[in-house]
């Protein structure tokens, strides 16, 4: 028995160990640094009162919420329709070959993506072009290294991911509630409102929560189409050991923002158990 | 659902245009990186090869390519080989805190790149492990060892109990059940696993872009090549790097779909 048991830890062993040697130890090294004095050493609280007190340091937080709210809502808005036609509309044989089209612009790398859009919305880019082309426009608009930049090269991948999740969802639905509602003389909209919003939720649920977890920690979107005007938090991390090497304060900020990121899983968890029940 | 005709415009539309969003990037990508003059915007001046020849001669370019594929295959079969055995291990044996073990080897899904980035470089700081492409690796296994283990677990079925116990009754050793009859059974679940890590590390930046310093792989080179502003040759680069990314989807396709059909 107990040779059993050796060998069930010698094949979980390396995975666990690997896990707890760069990933956990590394969380908790953050952690001891983030509590240490960059100018004098010693121990502090100064890197986390710093983020409280300092308004630049909190508004960092407040854009990166704001614009992964309004790239939440926008996708959200965008995906919905999309993945119905694509799961409803769409002929069954065509789904698999419109789905393979829809991802496959997100083979490109995603730095190249996002100086894609940076090219797509330049000062004299196409978008600029053709809008003063159409004489739509008498002078190019100031479209890149501006928030809304940044939220359309979010918006871009988180629409692809959530009409996969979602319409993952649709195609999951069972047809019965459907044939149920109509019988009970639920019209077309009711019935969607009623019966395949309330299904789908999950789908949207976890999309959403993908795009939270990964538009709060993206470096390269905002760096790359938001310009300087304004800083998110990930911004502020990769600021802090760029130019001065402040260990101790990115680590702070870092922790903060995976605090803040857990909080919306665990609220995030929350709300699917009670759709659930 | 029957839908009536005017909606079924509609739809199309609206199709059309999502369709077009998502592929007016690429399109404009690639469109420029074919431009002969030497900025990627309107008027297209094109069609011209130079700035692929640009690429091509670029030796830093080059050797970030083959660092990108280096650190992607030898993080990508140690995720794939971790993630087997722990699957291996929590599907055929009952261990105390087994569901804890579980969601600590899942945990570092729910965790940013920045953050996990962030901690490796604080971490090796600490302990006086210089930047190199080896800890960007490490850092690469962090990522998609819960991939692999997630997907490899979830394709462990009980029919392949009993095939796995069909052998040891014909005299296997367990090592020998491991590699020569549940490795074949779960190769499809363990390729997509190796596969998924191969593309997420290929176009991971921030985890290489904070963990190596000279020697460095391709989407950290790409970011060097932006700071000299819009140029073509990033569009020549990033359409080299989406048609070698649209190869491993076909490989895969090739690989693991037609075989499970």
């Amino acid at each position: 028995m107990s040779s059993v048991r050796a060998r069930a830890w010698l094949l979980i062993g390396p995975a666990v160990a690997w896990t707890v040697l760069f990933f956990i130890l590394p969380l908790a090294a953050m952690v001891v640094v983030s509590l240490q004095d960059h100018a004098n050493g010693g121990w502090t609280l100064a890197n986390y009162r710093q983020f409280f007190t300092d308004p630049n340091y909190f508004q960092a937080m407040v854009n990166s919420l704001e614009v992964t709210a309004w790239v939440t809502i926008v996708s959200l808005l965008l995906a919905y329709p999309f993945a119905w036609i694509l799961a409803e509309i769409v002929p069954e044989r065509w789904q698999r070959l419109a789905l393979m089209l829809a991802v496959l612009p997100f083979w490109t790398s995603y730095i190249v993506r996002s100086y894609s859009w940076l090219l797509v919305l330049a000062e004299r880019g196409v978008v600029n072009d053709a809008m003063t082309a159409m004489g739509l426009v008498d002078e190019p608009l100031r479209l890149a290294n501006t928030r809304f930049a940044t939220v359309v090269g979010f918006t871009h991948f988180f629409v692809m991911l959530l009409t996969l999740t979602i319409f993952a969802n649709l195609k999951q639905l069972n047809p019965n509630y459907r044939r149920a509602a109509a019988d009970l003389g639920a019209g077309r909209l009711a019935m969607f409102f009623h019966v395949i919003l309330p299904l789908t939720a999950p789908g949207i649920v976890v999309g959403c929560f993908l795009t939270f977890v990964i538009a709060m920690g993206d470096y390269i979107t905002p760096q790359i189409l938001g310009g300087n005007n304004e800083l998110l938090m990930s911004q502020l991390v990769m600021m802090q050991i760029g130019r001065r090497g402040d260990f101790p304060l990115a680590s702070a900020l870092s922790l903060i923002l995976m605090g803040v990121v857990t909080a919306g899983y665990l609220l995030s968890a929350r709300w699917l158990k009670l759709e659930r029940a | 659902m029957i839908v009536p005709r005017p909606l079924t415009l509609l739809a199309s539309a609206y199709a059309v245009a999502i369709f077009g969003f998502i592929f007016l990037p690429v399109i404009v990508l690639a469109l420029f990186s074919l431009q002969a003059s030497s900025l990627p915007i309107p008027p297209f001046t094109g069609p011209s090869l130079r700035w692929y020849l640009a690429v091509i001669n670029d030796p830093r370019l080059v050797s970030g390519l083959t660092n990108s594929l280096i650190v992607a295959v030898m993080s990508s079969v140690l995720s794939a080989l971790l993630g087997f055995l722990a699957a291996w291990g929590f599907a055929r044996h009952v261990l105390p805190g087994s569901r804890i073990l579980r969601g600590l080897i899942m945990l570092p899904l729910a965790v940013s790149y920045l953050i996990i980035g962030m901690g490796l470089l604080t971490f090796f700081n600490q302990i006086g492990v210089a930047k190199s492409l080896a800890a960007a690796a490490i850092g690469h296994v962090v990522i998609n060892l819960p991939l692999c283990f997630a997907i490899i677990y979830s394709q462990m079925g009980d029919h392949q109990v009993n095939i796995e116990r069909a052998a040891r009754d014909l005299g296997a050793g367990e090592w020998q059940v491991m590699l020569l009859v549940t490795a074949p059974m779960l190769w499809p679940a363990i390729f997509a696993g190796f596969f998924l890590s191969m593309t997420f590390s290929w176009d991971e930046f921030i985890i290489a872009f904070l963990l190596t310093r000279f020697e460095t792989t391709l989407p950290v080179e790409i970011w060097n090549l932006l700071r000299s502003g819009l140029n073509p040759k990033t569009n020549a680069a990033g359409s080299l790097v989406f048609i070698v990314s649209i190869l491993f989807a076909i490989v895969a396709e090739l690989v693991v779909f037609r075989r499970r059909s």
